[in-house]
């Protein structure tokens, strides 16, 4: 077995034409280490914007659907993508400039020594960077106590997007996984499979374009549907068995 | 008891109910209605036919059911059917919410496979 992984790095971008090309040339530039072997691809999930323009003009690997389908769906694209061509580690990072590719090793390298199945990179291990309003905070402190409370996992920052999954996690996720903010929820799917989840401090940025797909009037919303989500995958999880996710 | 509504009324809910079920056969007919949702559908215009006939229908099962004033009768069960309906309908459409998704995400899959084909014929998957 050779000691390289093959990492993809799966950017979903829904109308970030000012950063996508940034991104992809730092992606390019960062990572050189002797372990990974990384490809980005970014999924552009139906932009309103330059975005596909952008993509297909510089050459940037990509994957266009053909129908918007939010986060949730898009991210899970990439997931597919991963298994169907090898791919050992799938990293998830959003397309806005948020998660610094500097940061890549550090979720990178527990994956590649075996020392948990999903890494996630936190920002408020220590409190480095950007640390995002009051309000948020606040949400994720409540889903930080309900995980807790359903599964007994102690995650710092459940909101984070900035993930790296190995193989065994992937075949998870592309059977199934949330369509709106799937964060918080897939820290439920993941420890009910039993799967070991790390957590590592990185830095992160204050966003660079676009709008995040959490804005405040939708607070409320967006606490009652994750909590519900939570809840019901608990609940399916562990009565159903995983004879099937959905 | 016997004269509760007039011939005229009642010829006119005979006529529209046969209508209703008319309509419905045509829609499966022509293939614009599936068999497993005609199905409620049939049920209902069934039923109506069956008020339509038999004229003291309503107030006999009210009576059955100890309901006080027969035609809110007709409220709860039309609501009772429209609820389990409506949530029939949702289980489908999350259903089909699901297979969309999945269509869209094999289609966008293929479509990049097929143009780095396009683009590196040499290399094959």
């Amino acid at each position: 077995m050779s000691n390289i992984s093959k990492v993809l790095i799966i950017v979903p971008c829904y109308n970030e034409q000012d950063s996508v090309l940034k991104l992809f040339l730092e992606i390019k530039n960062t990572v050189n280490s002797s372990h990974f072997f990384i490809e980005p691809i970014f999924i552009n999930d139906c932009s309103i914007d330059k975005t596909k323009t952008i993509l297909k003009e510089n050459n940037i690997p990509h994957i266009n659907l053909p129908v918007n389908l939010g986060i949730g769906g898009a991210v899970q694209t990439g997931f597919k993508y991963a298994l169907r061509n090898g791919f050992d580690i799938a990293v998830q990072m959003d397309g806005d400039g948020q998660h610094p590719p500097s940061e890549l090793e550090k979720i990178l390298t527990p994956l590649h020594y075996k020392e948990a199945d999903i890494v996630i990179g936190s920002r408020y291990i220590t409190k480095e960077g950007f640390q995002s309003s009051s309000l948020r905070r606040f949400g994720i402190n409540y889903f930080k106590k309900l995980n807790k409370l359903l599964v007994g996992v102690k995650i710092n920052d459940s909101t984070s997007g900035y993930r790296a999954l190995n193989k065994k996690t992937l075949q998870i996720v592309a059977n199934y996984y949330p369509d709106e903010y799937p964060e918080p929820e897939t820290i439920i799917l993941y420890a009910l499979n039993k799967l070991n989840i790390m957590e590592v401090p990185v830095f992160m940025r204050e966003r660079q374009g676009g709008e995040s797909s959490i804005r405040a009037y939708k607070t409320a919303y967006y606490m009652f549907k994750v909590s519900l989500g939570t809840i019901f995958l608990y609940i399916r999880l562990k009565f159903n068995g995983k004879r099937d996710t959905l | 008891m016997e004269n509760v509504i007039p011939y005229r009324l009642q010829l006119l809910a005979i006529s529209i109910a046969i209508l209703f079920m008319f309509f419905i056969f045509r829609l499966i007919a022509k293939g614009k209605l599936r068999e497993e949702y005609s199905f409620i559908w049939i049920i209902c215009t069934a039923l109506l036919l069956l008020f339509a006939i038999w004229r003291n229908g309503l107030d006999v099962i009210a009576k059955l059911m100890g309901i006080y004033y027969a035609p809110s009768l007709i409220f709860l069960g039309a609501i009772f059917a429209i609820v389990i309906f409506l949530v029939h309908l949702s289980v489908v459409n999350s259903r089909q919410h699901k297979q969309i998704k999945d269509l869209t995400q094999e289609m966008a899959l293929f479509k990049e496979k097929l143009e780095s084909l396009f683009k590196d014929p040499k290399k094959e998957k």
